[in-house]
């Protein structure tokens, strides 16, 4: 089936089975690979992508119900000069090890940070449970979030969609 | 992990999806498919047609009125959170969905979905038993509503017709100076519940209970109202001592199931800790 | 001996980190290659069986499937070696890359699907019919050792081999001992769960004869000896990559059946072929780790000096030895005593054949289970003895004036039949813990019910045997564009091993660090490499790379001063030029067509060097729940050096809660039919954000190693060390007045519901 939706600004088309989930199209069929498969049940949260302003979980999406839809990915989180804030405080707050989980963190953070731009860390914890690291025990990632916080309430001084 | 193949199709009206159902046994709804997608990816469904309802207008509002509140079946999780006239309009509703999953899960998770899956741990059918809710349903032949007490007959088991979509849930007018609690106990935030307890209840004038609700999710193998608790608190007045009756009262009501992550006694203990904190907490707070 | 030191040292940001935060990290699975196939597996559905037939034609028959593989096309099927501790006996047990006649686990491999695509692949797989005839399983250790039913009939036992530690008389110390005190102790099987699954792409030069094999991972160099055996290739013709790696602790990386089957299936197929593990499979397949159970005692005097340690260990290994699988029971037994001065010690640990996954090292493998059991029996001899837990430890820590102090001897020991820890003060560590902890205001909660929960302090100390031998090995080229390409025979799993190799290298060098160019573990870089395990790759590879660096120093000086005239020593390397003391210069560029390159490598004779310290925990028990909250955790450690102070609290951070996943959540769960219940991450928990926030992790380096001349200790896994037995004893404190015996992991919420029940109930899973 034919698809056709917006990835990370730029207008796509794709023709995919039906099964094939937002994740491996993603992955594999438009070789944006920063969005990561560590469970394809729904569980893991690397695969998180941002669909229409929403976070959700690329791996219980098809593709085909993609259609018409804004898609960001943490390839659509960078610009090529330089880190931006969310990143710069993951790096400076050694919030990744591995790096598998981390785009899955960043497109999370990123769509919290952009409508909750005052998320105290209860609440940031408590979003990104629902994203599992196996290597950094988390603490670093809750401190890089809080402190891209600041980069989030001067953008937004409202809430907004990401 | 992938799926086994199926055809897709997305139709514009309600209509046109009841026949496609009507047409293939084989045939599955999805919605957010927050649900489903993970019966694919195991192959524990291997369905042949799936009936996306992403076009379908028209169940995705919240109504509030006199009669109650009205939940479209592609009403989201997110959407729930972000209504705050549930803050008064329903409050048991809003807090009970404030349990719900995870943040993406949240995103695309809807209310006919849960109803549908049926997980005896899900909160909205808990509450959807336990407030006298009605579901409404379109099939080939027609529509029909369900009160939610009958509906759910097992594990992942409903009074839903293969060609049948659920369309509408409606809890009944909620009562401003109602004491109610919503409590569950799981392992991780997030995870499903391994005991869970809805109540609510209203006062007469002598300050004693009456029109109590108490329904258990986690526990059991499918949401089911206390009737045995509900009948020892109405006409009393909630104190400590029938507080701690009522707790013993549920962990003996209860048939609930073992797993891996509980025992049954381990889950009527929960119950009896959570109704007791449930019912305390109730107490003490009066409407929001 | 080291350079200005701008870098070790200093929380350097790290250089990996620019590409995983734009999501530009190469996982084998973002790997595509012209005309690759995509393989799936069927595993056995059954724990234990004869195989009686495969029928593949329906699947061979299917649009999109390409080839079906069984041990038929195989022929004669290669068994997978052991890598460390080839122990006489345990070839007997080693696993088939396929079954052909007979499973003996849940997911082991019985054949291979190719196809256009993954999803095609794994349609195939459900298309082959198995006529497998079940055997009763072999579900735990107890039924293994009656050996009557046998997973290998012809050796006679399921008993794959058996470990003695010993000291000193523990006979005679038990005869004699005042006190005594003997317990039973589980930990339960689980895993190290790395967020990548495995994979492997494989590609097939047919010309050239030569394979080459991306996703590699740890030890890819014995990987690779391994690989070109079973094909019949020689080492020169076969390559494998390492990419990005989603994590190791252990599990990846070693030698798996589908290392075998996949370049197999690539050379069969004539095209590459690339399989991605799913996390299903994934719960199955991968080594599973730490299912150990022991009855043990402990002897003291009345003052809480500990004269003996006795008792009997047994371990669940599962179906098959496999290529570490016998560090666990080994290391057990060995490090028993932990940091503690115990002058007898007989320990027994023997490891039993399941019908379960093939189990392997994960993050301090046998120490963790050796904590927790150690640990929980000084804490219940404190108890007895009315010592205060942190005075027991105190009594019994080996002093530093008694360094180096010998372990217990370990029979059948391979290469560290003995070893002893070489440097340090453990007490220090403690003290500091006790006092950051504020062990001292703490106590006053220990067992009190406060709002609805019940209060529990406790704390414990470690060693950890780090930096695993032989040696490592290292390249230094200087580029012409003023660049160092620093190449090690480690490994990357995420631990920052770039940053911290770049560091090294650039102290020694005395260059700034973006002029450090790091490639590691894929073997085209270097003739032998050793990799990543044992928390070797700082102390060996870091010294591998020093040592190239040094003498690197000394080739451009000496290049330099030949150019120039004058001394080598009055040489300066300064941006990218060579200058001596009266200005004049030379480039890089120039003095690279010198070609200036080292080759270097660092050996240790497998002398191991012990990093060690204390932990401290604050537990909240909610008796009606189960639920238990650590108010705080706080681990002090000495790890010789530290190169880079934010990775290495990373590493501890993340060890911990590893280890708190371990204690309270974790658990391969397997029922009496030898079928896996914890099959996927709903029902397999691991730690989230939202479970510990309130952990810290302090470092020191007062004792630098003596045995490599940048004096660091391996740092990855000692903090997950005491995590088990501190949380055990935090809880068992805690519930003291229900008499708590927390003698058993995971202490999940309904087994702390039930030591807290003031009527006992049964049947608790």
């Amino acid at each position: 089936m034919r698809v056709n939706f917006q990835l990370n600004g730029d207008s796509v088309e794709v023709d995919v089975e039906p099964r094939m989930h937002l994740a491996d199209c993603l992955r594999d069929v438009l070789r944006q690979t920063g969005t990561h498969l560590g469970c394809e049940h729904g569980v893991c949260g690397a695969c998180t992508v941002i669909v229409d302003g929403d976070a959700v979980r690329a791996c219980l999406m098809l593709a085909v119900q993609a259609e018409g839809s804004t898609v960001v990915t943490v390839e659509g989180l960078s610009t090529e000069a330089a880190l931006t804030p969310l990143q710069t405080a993951f790096r400076k707050h050694h919030a990744l090890q591995c790096g598998f989980c981390t785009p899955g963190m960043l497109t999370t953070a990123h769509a919290l940070l952009t409508e909750e731009p005052d998320a105290d860390a209860d609440r940031i914890r408590s979003v990104l449970s629902g994203n599992l690291c196996r290597c950094t025990g988390y603490i670093g990632i809750v401190e890089a979030v809080l402190e891209a916080r600041a980069a989030y309430r001067k953008a937004a001084p409202g809430a907004g969609k990401p | 992990m992938k799926p086994a193949p199926f055809d897709y199709q997305a139709p514009a009206t309600l209509r046109e999806a009841t026949l496609l159902l009507a047409a293939d046994p084989e045939a599955t709804v999805i919605a957010g498919g927050q649900s489903l997608m993970p019966l694919l990816a195991f192959r524990l469904a291997a369905p042949s047609l799936l009936v996306d309802l992403r076009r379908v207008s028209g169940l995705g509002t919240i109504a509030i009125g006199d009669s109650g509140v009205r939940l479209g079946a592609r009403v989201r999780w997110r959407d729930i959170e972000d209504d705050r006239r549930l803050v008064t309009a329903h409050p048991l509703l809003r807090e009970a969905i404030g349990h719900v999953a995870h943040y993406q899960i949240r995103n695309r998770g809807t209310v006919g979905g849960s109803l549908a899956h049926a997980d005896p741990a899900a909160e909205l059918p808990g509450i959807a038993v336990t407030c006298d809710a009605e579901i409404s349903l379109a099939g080939a032949a027609g529509t029909r509503t369900i009160p939610a007490g009958e509906f759910f007959t097992g594990p992942l088991s409903t009074l839903r017709r293969p060609d049948e979509i659920i369309t509408e849930l409606h809890l009944p007018p909620w009562s401003r100076d109602r004491r109610w609690a919503f409590r569950e106990f799981a392992q991780r935030q997030g995870d499903f519940a391994l005991a869970g307890i809805v109540l609510f209840y209203d006062e007469d004038q002598d300050g004693r209970a009456r029109n109590a609700h108490v329904g258990v999710i986690g526990a059991c193998n499918r949401p089911h109202r206390l009737i045995e608790v509900e009948t020892l608190l109405n006409g009393h007045q909630v104190d400590d001592g029938l507080i701690r009756q009522a707790a013993a009262t549920a962990a003996q009501a209860v048939d609930p199931p073992e797993d891996l992550h509980a025992g049954a006694a381990y889950r009527r203990g929960l119950v009896a800790t959570l109704v007791e904190r449930g019912l305390r907490a109730a107490a003490q707070k009066r409407g929001r | 001996m080291i350079g200005a030191n701008r870098y070790i040292g200093s929380p350097v940001e790290r250089i990996e980190d620019l590409r995983f935060l734009r999501g530009r990290g190469e996982f084998v699975g973002d790997l595509q290659r012209e005309g690759m196939l995509h393989a799936a597996i069927l595993r056995s559905p059954v724990a234990h069986g004869r195989i009686r037939g495969l029928d593949a034609t329906a699947a061979r028959a299917m649009a999109g499937v390409h080839a079906v593989i069984t041990a038929a096309e195989i022929g004669a099927v290669p068994t997978i070696p052991l890598r460390l501790l080839p122990l006489p006996g345990s070839e007997r047990f080693l696993q088939p890359v396929i079954a052909a006649e007979r499973v003996r686990y849940v997911g082991e491999p019985i054949a291979v699907v190719l196809a256009d695509s993954a999803a095609l692949a794994e349609d195939g797989v459900g298309a082959i019919a198995l006529d497998i005839e079940e055997l009763p399983p072999v579900a735990d250790r107890h039924v293994s050792g009656k050996h009557d039913i046998l997973l290998f009939e012809e050796t006679g036992t399921n008993l794959a081999m058996k470990f003695t530690a010993t000291l000193g008389d523990a006979d005679a110390a038990f005869r004699d001992a005042p006190y005594v005190r003997r317990e039973s102790f589980q930990v339960q099987r689980h895993t190290a769960l790395p967020m990548e699954p495995r994979g492997v792409l494989a590609e097939w030069d047919a010309a050239q004869g030569r394979m080459t094999v991306l996703g590699a991972a740890k030890v890819p160099f014995f990987n690779r000896d391994t690989l070109a055996a079973m094909l019949g290739l020689g080492p020169a013709e076969v390559d494998l990559i390492e990419n990005d790696v989603g994590g190791g602790f252990g599990a990846r990386g070693e030698f798996y059946p589908e290392d075998f089957l996949i370049p197999f299936a690539a050379r069969h197929a004539g095209r590459p072929v690339r399989w991605i593990e799913d996390r299903r499979e994934h719960l199955t397949a991968m080594n599973h780790a730490r299912q150990a159970d022991c009855e043990v005692e402990i002897a003291c005097r009345r003052d809480g000096t500990i004269l003996g340690l006795r008792g009997e260990v047994f371990v669940d290994l599962g179906a098959y030895v496999r290529t570490n699988g016998l560090i666990q029971p080994r290391t057990l037994a060995q490090f028993f005593s932990g940091p503690y001065r115990v002058p007898n010690i007989r320990i027994t640990s023997t490891a039993l054949l399941t019908n379960k996954t093939p189990s392997g090292t994960y993050r301090a493998p046998g120490r963790y289970e050796a904590s927790f059991f150690c640990e929980r029996l000084v804490e219940l001899a404190a108890g007895d003895l009315g010592i205060d837990s942190a005075e027991m430890r105190r009594r019994n820590l080996i002093g530093a004036a008694e360094m180096p102090y010998k372990l217990a001897r370990l029979e059948p020991g391979g290469p560290a039949v003995d070893t002893e820890c070489d440097s340090g003060d453990y007490g220090e560590t403690l003290e500091r813990c006790l006092a950051e902890f504020g062990w001292a205001e703490k106590r006053e909660l220990q067992g009190r019910l406060i709002e609805g929960r019940y209060h529990g302090i406790a704390v414990a100390c470690f060693i950890e045997g780090s930096g695993a031998g032989p040696k490592e090995t290292a390249r230094l080229e200087l580029e012409p564009d003023g660049t160092v390409a620093v190449y090690v025979g480690s490994a990357a799993v995420g631990q920052g091993l770039e940053t911290v190799i770049a560091q090294i290298a650039a102290d020694t060098l005395g260059m700034p660090l973006d002029q450090m160019r790091v490639l590691h573990g894929s073997t085209p870089y270097l003739q032998e490499g050793y990799g990543a395990f044992a928390s070797r790759s700082t102390v060996l590879g870091g010294s591998a790379v020093f040592e190239g660096a040094r003498a690197l120093l000394e080739k451009i000086r000496a290049a330099a001063a030949a150019r120039l005239g004058g001394s080598a020593d009055e040489i300066e390397l300064v941006d990218g030029r060579a200058r001596t003391s009266d200005g004049s210069s030379v480039s890089f560029a120039e003095l690279a067509a010198d070609s200036l390159r080292v080759d270097a490598a660092f050996a240790n004779n497998n002398k191991l060097t012990y990093s060690y310290g204390s932990a401290a925990a604050h537990v909240a028990v909610d008796p009606g729940t189960g639920r238990v909250e650590l108010l705080d955790f706080l681990v002090v450690e000495d790890v010789g050096r530290i190169v880079n102070p934010l990775t290495l609290h990373g590493q501890a951070i993340g060890g911990i809660v590893q280890g708190l996943g371990g204690a309270f959540m974790e658990n391969l769960v397997y029922d009496a039919n030898g079928q896996l219940l914890a099959g996927n991450l709903a029902d397999y928990l691991i730690p989230t954000a939202a479970d510990f926030p309130t952990i810290r992790a302090i470092a020191l380096e007062n004792h630098p190693s003596p045995s490599n001349p940048l004096g660091v200790k391996g740092a990855g896994e000692g903090a997950i060390i005491p995590v088990g037995g501190l949380m055990a004893n935090a809880v068992a404190n805690a519930l003291t007045s229900f008499g708590a015996m927390p003698n058993q992991l995971p202490l999940s919420p309904a087994r702390v519901w039930q030591m807290a029940s003031i009527e006992k109930s049964v049947g608790v899973p």
